[in-house]
């Protein structure tokens, strides 16, 4: 009797009632080590599946064999946070005759939550799994090859689908505990020989930036947190994963030491760097939807303060249970900041889709306090700009812009302003900065965008924010 | 005063942004021959098209006896720049050729005497002319130290304590006070080794030097932490000054702090601790007035 849910994936895929036209979806926790999509998806090919919708939480360059798939009429939809490398470069140009649908983490969470998104089958990745299906990021064997340690993406994946397949390339006695994903909503297990190579999860490694730019940068951020209004004690804060976020990090961490500051909490993806700063006992607690690196997997797995999140627990707009609505500071990068202060950080100035939406509308408009941290030039390129080539983060959401040339703050937040310029730093009009960069660079030829929508970008709750057309 | 190579666009267009009090584009030996004409080019234009506000802007052009010297001087002359440094000085003489090349470029746009000249001092030669090339023109503004040509001239290695530069340090030092100029200490390369590079901003400051090259943003705080007068230095230096100040109010001649009598020296000593204050950005000068 316990044995019948481990089968092949095969035998997984036909026991789902899986059909032509239904939606598939997948988890991105292990990031550029990825083999859960391309394995399932080739499966489903051999398999004869056409038109399928995939529902993935992001996908990044190692999706790239997605490409011969869409072209076989195997994939026909896309919805995803995030897209990069040759499969973006393709689907910018046009491969897709139905757009791809970009929504934000806590966006997606809601969509799945509230059935605008309803996925037929989840095909999800884990680190370790019993033959019932109690399944985890972290590993729990000797035999363990991976660990990815959140599952928070998958989490309303497990939940709401009609249908659930673990992938596992660990399978562990009954009972795996303590477990993300609850065998209750586990149809079938599949053992693989690789879910996913943890170290492309990230480096792996605490490391200081030593470009020069990023340091400055790090340090005005810090200086503007420091004098924001918001550092006091109990604070809690997100963090990206960007050198200039990791550095603003360590230079509040030296302000938090001198002044006797702890904060509350760390949200978000986490990090190396924030487990160090709870080991020291400046972070209360860590609530984790992803982590970034072997050291935050590890820690999840072994400290009770290190806590997993859903995406929806994590940042949905609609429930108020979300813990964004608790978060004080974000700090977050951009591609593009414009003079109304929306950001992009989806669609390069090439007009090719190279990133992830993210959690970044959801952080920027329930935050307290949210700061951009962005050089105003990347080599030829400004990202200070007129108009943001793709709306992603509405500039009502956003408060400070934090440039080499200085530093923008909303004038919806005037009282923030009054308190930087008190402290000596320096504030300037966006409009300024955004000609000091066409002085410096002059004005870039608009890009050749053709008529043909390649991509439908929702905001957090559930409307159309922006189109991307088709680059020539 | 921060070593940017002159044929890096991205690296001179940023290179203010970190507020080094002056940047030196160097044309010299950071260029390689075949890239010579290119990079006169670059400097040229980022001299005319990029808003360096008020940081200081030097050219090192490369020697007059070679092939590019004279078109470098042509080409930072008619690009505005504030100082050209002549690198590898070793005569009086060298500095007032290179004063008669720039009068002639200056003739020509109209705008003779805007050009300063800082002479570097490479070798064992310069070092024994310090004094006459501090003087040679009024339009010297300071010497600089060129620490590797210099060790290798005198056939020994650069050390961490750099006890084989103590001469030509305080040569240059005292050259430069009796001429009334300005004097800068040599770079030091070795990025990751940021303590030993914070001895050496130490040691040259308490040297008499009034400023450090540089060849990384990262070594700016270290300069500035360094050069920066400690707070008790300034508050004494503040109430020498407002002694001073009430004394001349009362006409009275003889000034005492704290029971001591001040004299000119001392005097000095405060304003120039009240200067670096500001200039560190620790006062500011309406609070001072």
């Amino acid at each position: 009797m316990r044995n019948t849910k481990v089968v092949t994936l095969e035998e997984a895929i036909r026991r789902s009632g899986l059909k032509d036209g239904m939606t598939i979806s997948f988890h991105h926790h292990f990031r550029g080590g990825d083999k859960v999509v391309n394995m399932v998806v080739a499966k489903l090919a051999e398999m004869g599946f056409k038109d399928l919708k995939l529902a993935a939480s992001s996908l990044s360059d190692v999706h790239a064999p997605l490409i011969e798939h869409i072209k076989n009429g195997v994939i026909t939809g896309i919805s995803t946070s995030g897209l990069r490398g040759e499969l973006a470069n393709e689907i910018s140009h046009g491969l897709m005759a139905e757009p791809v649908v970009f929504r934000s983490h806590g966006g997606r969470g809601s969509a799945i939550a509230n059935g605008e998104l309803h996925i037929d089958v989840a095909f999800l990745g884990a680190s370790s799994c019993d033959e019932l299906g109690n399944a985890s990021g972290c590993p729990r064997s000797e035999n363990a090859k991976s660990i990815c340690g959140s599952l928070g993406y998958a989490l309303p994946d497990a939940k709401y689908a009609d249908h659930v397949v673990v992938l596992t390339d660990d399978l562990v006695e009954y009972p795996n505990v303590p477990k993300s994903i609850s065998a209750c909503d586990v149809e079938s297990v599949v053992v693989v020989d690789s879910v996913g190579d943890s170290s492309k999860i990230s480096s792996g490694a605490i490391r200081d930036s030593k470009n020069p730019r990023d340091i400055l940068l790090a340090q005005q951020a810090a200086k503007v947190i420091i004098n924001s209004g918001y550092f006091e004690d109990g604070f809690s804060i997100q963090t990206g994963t960007g050198g200039a976020s990791l550095a603003a990090v360590k230079y509040i961490r030296e302000s938090m030491i001198e002044k006797g500051i702890k904060a509350s909490f760390a949200l978000g993806g986490i990090t190396a760097h924030m487990v160090k700063l709870h080991e020291e006992g400046l972070i209360g607690k860590l609530i984790d939807v992803q982590s970034f690196d072997k050291v935050a997997a590890e820690s999840i797995a072994s400290d009770q303060l290190h806590q997993e999140v859903s995406a929806v627990e994590y940042a949905s707009a609609d429930n108020p249970g979300s813990a964004v609505h608790a978060l004080d500071i974000v700090i977050l990068s951009a591609l593009e900041v414009d003079v109304d202060f929306n950001v992009n950080v989806l669609v390069g100035s090439d007009g090719i889709i190279r990133g992830a939406v993210g959690g970044h509308p959801d952080t920027a408009e329930d935050s307290a306090l949210s700061i951009i941290v962005c050089p105003l030039l990347r080599g030829r390129i400004p990202c200070v700009v007129p108009k943001v080539t793709t709306l992603i983060t509405p500039g009502a959401g956003v408060d400070v812009v934090v440039t080499e040339y200085g530093i923008a703050v909303n004038p919806r937040r005037p009282e923030i302003a009054e308190r930087l310029k008190a402290a000596g730093l320096k504030v300037v009009d966006i409009h300024d900065l955004a000609a000091k960069a066409t002085s410096v660079i002059g004005v870039p030829d608009p890009l050749p965008f053709g008529d043909k929508v390649v991509g439908v970008v929702m905001d957090r709750h559930g409307k159309v924010l922006d189109r991307i057309y088709n680059i020539k | 005063m921060m070593f940017v190579p002159g044929n890096n666009p991205g690296m001179m267009a940023d290179a203010h942004i970190y507020g080094p009090d002056s940047i030196m584009l160097d044309l010299e030996d950071s260029v390689t021959m075949a890239e010579k004409d290119a990079a006169r080019l670059l400097v040229y234009n980022a001299l005319k098209t990029i808003d360096y506000g008020d940081t200081e802007m030097v050219v090192r052009i490369n020697p007059l006896n070679t092939p590019y010297g004279h078109k470098d001087v042509e080409a930072v002359v008619k690009a505005g720049v504030d100082v050209i440094r002549m690198p590898k000085t070793e005569t009086a003489d060298e500095v007032r050729e290179l004063e008669a090349e720039i009068i002639k470029v200056e003739e020509e746009l109209g705008c003779v005497g805007r050009t300063k000249i800082m002479a570097a001092i490479e070798s064992a030669l310069g070092i024994v002319n310090a004094y006459e090339i501090a003087t040679a023109s009024k339009r010297m503004m300071g010497i600089a130290l060129g620490a590797e040509d210099y060790t290798a001239n005198l056939k020994t290695p650069r050390t961490p304590e750099g006890s084989e530069l103590l001469l030509a340090r305080e040569t240059i030092v005292v050259a430069a006070r009796a001429a009334g100029i300005a004097c800068f200490d040599t770079v030091y390369s070795n990025l990751d080794d940021m303590e030993t590079f914070r001895k050496e901003v130490e040691l040259i400051k308490n040297l008499g030097f009034d400023g450090k090259s540089i060849i990384n943003p990262r070594q700016i705080q270290v300069v500035n932490e360094v050069f920066a007068p400690k707070q008790k230095d300034i508050d004494k230096a503040l109430r020498i000054i407002a002694a001073i100040k009430e004394a001349r109010a009362k006409g009275s001649g003889v000034i005492a702090v704290n029971g001591k009598m001040v004299d000119r020296p001392v005097v000095l000593r405060a304003e120039r601790v009240i200067s670096l204050a500001v200039a560190s950005g620790i006062l500011n000068e309406e609070e001072l007035s």
